[in-house]
């Protein structure tokens, strides 16, 4: 009785995904598969290497120095960096003085008990940096989590800041309505290839590095401010590779030695 | 714990005797998993995963309460506090990586688990209920881990949170008030996620309970084997400890090591990039998918798209929820009176067609919900309900099987202990 | 399990073999026992203040508003710490007593810097039961030596918030400070 009822439900939902997939079928046979923009011109992020990359993978402080250089010469106009906190530079490298200057160039907002207004005061160490206030078109995101947010992580970060280019003609002709709106700019690393950022690293040496540093190209930035976006997502990254390698070197003795004691005790039975 | 021939428990040291006399949990355990229980000596290394499944719980419940000591389960504040951890935290990092990649190392090893119980037949008599039990660790298990995954409040959480409960918006009549009921609103927001952390807290405790079931309801008839053949003499068996003890720690240590790279060396493969952006009602992400886990069942819930008599919805999440339900069945599909799929012919080139269909209804839920996926998945999907609804009972009754060994030794020892059988 | 297994050994073995087997199943069982043992650091030290709560383990606070006679009531490790800006008349006071005479014998000097003398700075914790004694505050009690007055159980500090009255067993505490300039003070 239960088997007769069970071919029968098993019938009913293979009947109507029958139907479905008719339906599918005959749909896609008429329209094609999917065709769109993006499936055509949409581009995965070129390769990018950095010291952080790998099993073992640690940060290169100086390169996260002219990272974060270029965070605020350029990037922190519109993005803000809410996860990080100043005291959290010290990892860069910098020392106790060198942090709480840094933190004094922002203007953290602070609750006044005695007026109970919200004011602005410069920033301590312990201070997270601050929200950007930002008027114009499009939403520009939180950086602090951007390389873990985004599929292609750090590559995607500076193939995105590289990729600005004219709509390929070969675009148009096949996509006639998907001319790039005014305001917006072409980049086929975005998703829907239509960014708002105005293409942010416009000339070689628009940040100034210390003495001692790879000249600033553009090339040279998008990686260092890619690099610095890396630590700011993951600063533990460094440690936890550090880290497992004895966890995991532990654990293959461990397991080698758990091995021989099984075939210690299975001796006598097989 | 039934065979004669099992050890008894013989306290040696006079606190153990007077232990054993006024309270006898030693005397549990020995049985249970000590010397006292005897267990089919053919066991292979598809048997170490129940225990493997245990120890992945208690990593859940560990990191988790101590996760819980630091999340803060309000909608303002959860991505903050998640944040908090994994950057301010001692070892906070660890304990959050542990956690969630935890959650995918249970999976993976009672996905496994229950495939072992699909090839070898495991839910058959005697050892139904032991299957029953299972199933509803499993239920219990994808609700905890889909509350667990919306408590981070990023993007994919407060997504999946709304299409989830949306799924019981299908239901007729009835349907959208017990979607405002679950959220406690119209939408997900801070009443859902107070009671999806207080849920997500209470039901691992409720899964440990039904596992000591589970395995309680085990013990009865003892072990299943790979030869399906029941246990006929004490040749047959050896005593769980030190025998399985030996080898559950070597498989655990495989376990811990494949863990434990992915912990330290690939903590986000295996999560979803859009969940590091914080939950944003206004906008939903271009391709929402639920962790690898739920793809299957994801499939299977998005491969209908025509109505018939019900709305396309309903017929999805009906097939969605009987893709597990039919499970609950199995004992009394396969009437086969060969439980190995060792000696089963047919059947087992059916079981590997269900492992590739599976496999490929993960692929095509993991997918964007367009063309060529749906179709795919359409296909496979109706082989996952002809599978077990119709050709598991069917099959079970045409099917001629290879011949039996005569015991758990012969098929080990390729004869048998003379001693043993005149015994 | 390594004493099973070296029974579960069968016998006539050599004992050079038995001796081997003993020692690689002690060795995997230590090796369980010494990760079981390590993995507890990370789930004790969890519990140990947050690198965000450590770094708050120092304050610097502007002092140069408080007038002489004045305090004010900061925040130190998120507990309250008073500063307070002694007038002459109070130091006078203060350094009238007779040390030795006190429950917790210290004078003045002992609590202030050197050439900070009406700086008086104490954490806002009574020592008695850890309540937060009032004076600080303008028209706040003083109490009957013109320094802190703690409501609960009635313990009262004179104007170097000695304790002269009332049960609490010590003065109240002088954190770790440093004056950074004349009108920043980095308390911890």
């Amino acid at each position: 009785m239960i088997r007769i009822f069970s071919i029968l439900a098993g019938l009913a939902f293979s009947f109507v995904l029958a139907l479905s997939f008719v339906f599918e079928a005959v749909g896609t046979a008429k329209d094609g598969l999917p065709n769109t923009v993006e499936s055509n011109f949409h581009e995965h992020p070129g390769a990018l290497k950095l010291a952080s990359d790998g099993l073992f993978g640690k940060f290169d402080k100086q390169q996260l120095q002219r990272g974060f250089a270029v965070y605020q010469g350029v990037c922190q106009n519109c993005h803000s960096l809410k996860f990080v906190a100043f005291r959290d530079l010290k990892a860069l490298g910098y020392d106790d003085d060198e942090v709480k200057a840094i933190a004094k160039q922002y203007q953290v907002p602070a609750y006044n008990a005695a007026t109970g207004e919200v004011k602005t005061q410069p920033g301590k160490p312990t201070d997270h940096f601050p929200p950007v206030v930002y008027g114009g078109k499009g939403a520009p995101p939180d950086l602090s989590l951007i390389t873990k947010s985004r599929h292609g992580g750090a590559a995607y970060v500076h193939s995105l800041l590289l990729g600005y280019q004219n709509q390929p003609a070969e675009l148009l002709k096949k996509f006639p309505d998907a001319k790039t709106p005014e305001g917006l700019f072409y980049n086929p690393y975005f998703a829907n290839l239509n960014i708002a950022m105005p293409p942010p690293l416009t000339a070689d040496g628009q940040v100034t590095y210390a003495p001692g540093n790879p000249p600033a190209t553009k090339e040279q930035m998008a990686q260092d401010v890619s690099a610095f976006l890396v630590w700011t997502a993951e600063p533990n990254l460094a440690e936890r590779h550090q880290k497992g390698w004895p966890v995991v070197l532990f654990l293959l003795l461990a397991t080698v030695l758990a091995y021989m004691a099984k075939r210690n005790v299975w001796a006598d039975k097989h | 714990m039934s065979f004669p021939w099992a050890n008894e428990y013989k306290p040696s040291h006079p606190f153990m005797q007077w232990m054993d006399e006024k309270l006898p949990l030693p005397r549990f355990m020995y049985n249970a998993i000590g010397a006292g229980y005897p267990v089919p000596r053919n066991l292979n290394y598809m048997w170490n995963f129940g225990v493997l499944a245990g120890f992945c719980l208690v990593i859940q419940i560990v990191t988790g309460v101590i996760l819980a000591m630091h999340y803060a389960a309000n909608a303002d504040v959860a991505f903050n506090s998640t944040e908090h951890i994994m950057r301010d935290v001692n070892w906070g990092w660890l304990m959050r990586y542990a956690h969630a990649n935890g959650a995918s190392a249970f999976f993976v090893v009672v996905y496994t688990h229950i495939f072992r119980g699909f090839y070898y037949s495991s839910y058959k008599a005697p050892r139904e209920m032991v299957w029953l039990l299972g199933v509803a660790i499993f239920l219990l298990m994808m609700a905890t881990a889909f509350m667990g995954y919306v408590l981070p409040w990023g993007q994919m959480s407060f997504w999946g949170a709304k299409v989830i409960t949306g799924l019981f918006g299908a239901i007729p009549l009835v349907g959208e008030p017990l979607q405002h009921w679950l959220l406690g609103g119209f939408s997900p927001d801070n009443a859902a996620l107070n009671r999806f952390f207080s849920l997500h807290f209470l039901l691992p405790f409720v899964i440990l309970g039904v596992v000591i079931l589970h395995i309680w309801a085990l013990h009865i008839p003892g072990s299943s084997n790979p030869t399906g053949v029941e246990i006929k003499t004490e040749s047959d068996t050896v005593p769980f400890h030190p025998y399985y003890t030996a080898k559950d720690g070597f498989g655990l240590g495989v376990f811990l090591v494949l863990y434990c790279a992915m912990v330290f060396f690939f903590p986000n493969a295996l999560g979803h990039p859009d969940n590091y952006i914080q939950a944003n009602p206004m906008q939903t992400p271009a391709h929402i998918v639920p962790e690898w886990y739920f793809w299957p069942f994801y499939a299977i819930l998005r491969a209908f798209t025509t109505d018939f008599i019900l709305s396309a919805k309903l017929w999805g999440v009906l097939a969605m929820f009987s893709a597990i339900l039919v499970w609950f069945f199995l004992p009394w599909l396969d009437k086969s009176p060969v439980r190995s799929g060792t000696y089963r012919p047919l059947f087992r080139k059916f079981f590997y067609v269900l492992l590739i269909d599976v496999l490929v209804l993960g692929y095509c839920g993991g997918a964007p919900a367009q063309e060529p996926y749906l179709m795919v998945s359409q296909i496979a999907a109706i082989y996952y309900f002809l599978h077990f609804l119709v050709i598991l009972p069917i099959v079970s009754s045409i099917e001629r099987p290879d011949p039996l060994p005569f015991s758990i030794t012969e098929a080990v020892l390729g004869n048998d202990d003379a001693a043993a059988i005149k015994a | 399990m390594s004493q099973d297994a070296g029974t579960a050994a069968p016998a006539g073995h050599e004992t050079e073999g038995v001796r081997r087997r003993d020692f690689i199943n002690i060795a995997a069982v230590s090796a369980a026992g010494v990760g079981g043992i390590a993995t507890l650091v990370p789930l004790i030290s969890q519990m140990a203040p947050s690198a965000d709560v450590r770094a708050e383990s120092s304050t610097e606070i502007d002092i140069s508003a408080i007038a002489p006679g004045q305090a004010i009531k900061a925040v130190f490790r998120k507990q309250p710490v008073f500063i307070r800006n002694l007038t002459p008349a109070e130091i006078a006071a203060a350094e009238a007593v007779d040390v030795s005479s006190l429950r917790d014998p210290q004078s003045l000097k002992d609590r202030t810097k050197e050439g900070k003398k009406n700086w008086l700075i104490t954490m806002g914790v009574c020592t008695h039961l850890g309540c937060v004694p009032l004076g600080s505050g303008e028209g706040e009690v003083k109490g009957d030596f013109g320094g802190y007055y703690c409501p609960c159980h009635g313990s009262t500090y004179d104007t170097a918030a000695r304790i002269r009255k009332g049960p609490a067993p010590k003065n109240l505490e002088v954190p770790e400070y440093a004056f950074s300039s004349d009108t920043i003070v980095k308390i911890g």
